[in-house]
């Protein structure tokens, strides 16, 4: 600009306050427009709300037999495991799996039968197929993901596929024998 | 190559718009006057088809929008409202369904076209990188467009989709539920991708018209990839010549376009589509549409997640960097005869990981999309060495001469008649 004062002057000048406070300024009230524009985007009071604790009752589950339920919009897979599974869980070495966990840190002492995991393969997110009798179940007699072929074992470990971990255990204790109460 | 306007003003509203806004004389500049090189092809008349697509898919989804209800529990029965209640629903909604597919076909062409004759070698860097951002764009349309009928395939392409952020370090999972809105695919993720889907194609359509721009300062490449020497002998007019060309490949192409509309309108979908969403089973066989299987096929060939992840994204973000991959200094390949046949390869290599991506992931497969990921990355490698050996044919002093030439080679008679106004020269 024509008008402007000696530019060459390298004195701090009342021009210069002004023009960082008004950076300063500026960026703060960017960041203070950002927030609420993302975080819209995550999920939502109902959304949260709809996320209570749930009581299940596992006593109608027969063994051998697995079922699927919704908590929080995930889908789990509760499965009363046979003894041949429960065996089978158990003898595998663990320094073998690709994200080790004993099977009893998977269940509750007392309650092995019942292994209570999320129903999403860790993979991308696909159902794994094994709850049903006529289901493939893999090569490690539990779930197979028919998506990327992910083979999980009795203790809903991940033996092979792409898949990088296990299927999570949700939070759930038992509040009675066979009750759980998941969340 | 534009060098000054030839507009003339007819009449006096035009010279009074014009010295205001010369908006018809831009209009004049560059899609009148522009000159185009004599010898372009028909591979050179898909930048028009896709404009046409592009429009297309605009006008039939703003429609498509007016009736669809985006609602989880309702958007699956309102796609069916569409086909069976709403007059002519069933027309539209498999127009914009096919168009989408139809527009990959003939973005396709349009990449390996550029691939072939070296149209992304300077001064084209640019407009090649902005080609690859629509490309992008397209990809992210079509994903969540594919999501809003609400059937199975929509919900399960959409978890794996969006899974794929999951595979990042740290902040996937955070990613994730951002991307979800919840801790699943539900009602908040359709109802994001729904405003997401309407909003992409109008930033498709900006990058558009800086493509055109771009392509309107540094001209058209052509056939022979020498560059425009005598404005008066190598191009001709665009208009009438390279307009009423793209007029007759469109009508062509919207020819094979009605085929699939109106005798094979479910031919590029999935029947599993036609299954309401349901989270609690996974459709057993899952494929994405045909446009990505190429892609799918390196995601899957990869055994890890993150490795998968950045493999795929790899062998589309690799397409920015050809300019500078691409050590040879002859742009067209048809005087490149090893890279020629490496092109050919390529496009084996790219047609055979889409067949992989539609078979299941298992045995025999898996190997073998292994192997055509290599090869898939292996030709941006060979294209690279090949250029710093390769002898190169001998190039036609301009594109005036190799008209000639063809023209020569073609019939004696014609050469005679072969003036620089000749029309049929061009083809």
């Amino acid at each position: 600009m024509a008008h402007a004062t000696d530019t060459t002057s390298t004195e701090t000048t009342r021009r210069d306050f002004l023009m960082l406070a008004t950076g300063a300024a500026g960026v703060v009230s960017l960041g203070a427009v950002v927030v609420p524009l993302v975080s819209q985007l995550a999920p939502d009071a109902q959304t949260i709300a709809a996320g209570a604790p749930m009581d299940v009752d596992l006593a109608p589950i027969a063994e051998g037999q697995a079922i699927k339920l919704f908590w929080r919009g995930k889908l789990i897979f509760v499965r009363h495991r046979t003894k041949k599974e429960i065996d089978e869980a158990l003898a595998v070495d663990i320094s073998t799996l690709r994200d080790p966990q004993t099977d009893q840190q998977r269940t509750k002492p007392g309650h092995e039968p019942f292994l209570i995991v999320y129903g999403n393969c860790t993979h991308l997110g696909c159902v794994p197929l094994g709850n049903s009798p006529g289901d493939p179940k893999g090569d490690f007699d539990g779930w197979f993901c028919p998506c990327h072929g992910s083979h999980y074992d009795s203790s809903g470990r991940i033996r092979k596929g792409p898949a990088p971990l296990n299927l999570p255990v949700p939070p759930y204790a038992f509040s009675a024998d066979t009750k759980i109460r998941i969340g | 190559m534009s060098g000054h306007s030839s507009y003339v003003p007819k009449s006096g509203i035009e010279r009074w718009l014009d010295v205001r806004l010369p908006i018809v004389r831009l209009m004049h500049d560059s899609a009148v006057s522009y000159p185009t090189p004599r010898n372009l092809n028909y591979f050179w008349t898909f930048g028009g088809i896709l404009t046409f697509m592009l429009v297309a898919q605009i006008v039939t989804g703003i429609i498509l929008a007016m009736h669809y209800t985006p609602q989880s529990t309702l958007a699956f029965n309102s796609v069916e409202h569409i086909m069976r209640d709403v007059n002519y629903g069933w027309l539209l909604r498999y127009l914009h369904a096919n168009g989408a597919s139809m527009f990959f076909v003939a973005v396709y062409v349009h990449i390996f076209r550029g691939l072939y004759y070296g149209s992304y070698k300077a001064p084209r860097e640019v407009l090649w990188i902005l080609g690859v951002v629509i490309f992008l764009l397209m990809m992210a349309t079509a994903f969540m467009g594919y999501v809003l009928p609400w059937g199975q395939m929509s919900f399960w392409g959409a978890t794996v989709i969006t899974n794929l952020f999951s595979a990042l370090p740290v902040i996937g999972e955070t990613i994730v539920t951002f991307l979800w809105g919840g801790y699943s695919v539900d009602n908040p993720t359709l109802n994001r991708f729904f405003s997401l889907h309407y909003l992409l194609p109008f930033m498709i359509f900006g990058v558009v018209i800086l493509h055109i721009w771009a392509l309107h300062v540094v001209g058209q490449n052509n056939p022979t990839g020498v560059e425009v020497k005598n404005v008066a002998k190598d191009t001709v007019p665009f208009t009438p010549y390279a307009t009423i060309k793209d007029i007759f490949a469109m009508v062509v192409f919207t020819i094979v376009f009605s085929w699939f509309v109106f005798y094979q309108p479910n031919f590029m979908g999935h029947a599993d589509n036609y299954i309401p969403a349901n989270p609690a089973v996974t459709p057993s066989h899952i494929v994405p549409e045909w446009y990505f299987l190429p892609f799918y096929a390196i995601l899957r060939a990869i055994p890890d997640k993150l490795g998968g992840v950045v493999a795929m994204g790899s062998a589309i973000v690799v397409l920015a960097f050809l300019p500078w991959i691409d050590t040879s200094k002859v742009r067209s390949m048809s005087y490149r005869p090893i890279a020629r046949q490496l092109f050919w390869a390529f496009v084996a290599v790219c047609i055979g990981l889409g067949y992989l991506g539609a078979m299941p992931a298992e045995g025999g497969y898996v190997t073998a999309s292994q192997i055509f990921t290599v090869l898939y990355f292996g030709f941006f490698v060979a294209l690279f060495i090949i250029g710093l050996f390769e002898r190169p044919q001998a190039l036609p002093n301009s594109i005036a001469d190799s008209v000639l030439d063809t023209l020569k080679g073609g019939s004696g008679a014609r050469l005679a008649t072969a003036t620089a106004s000749e029309p049929n020269a061009k083809g």
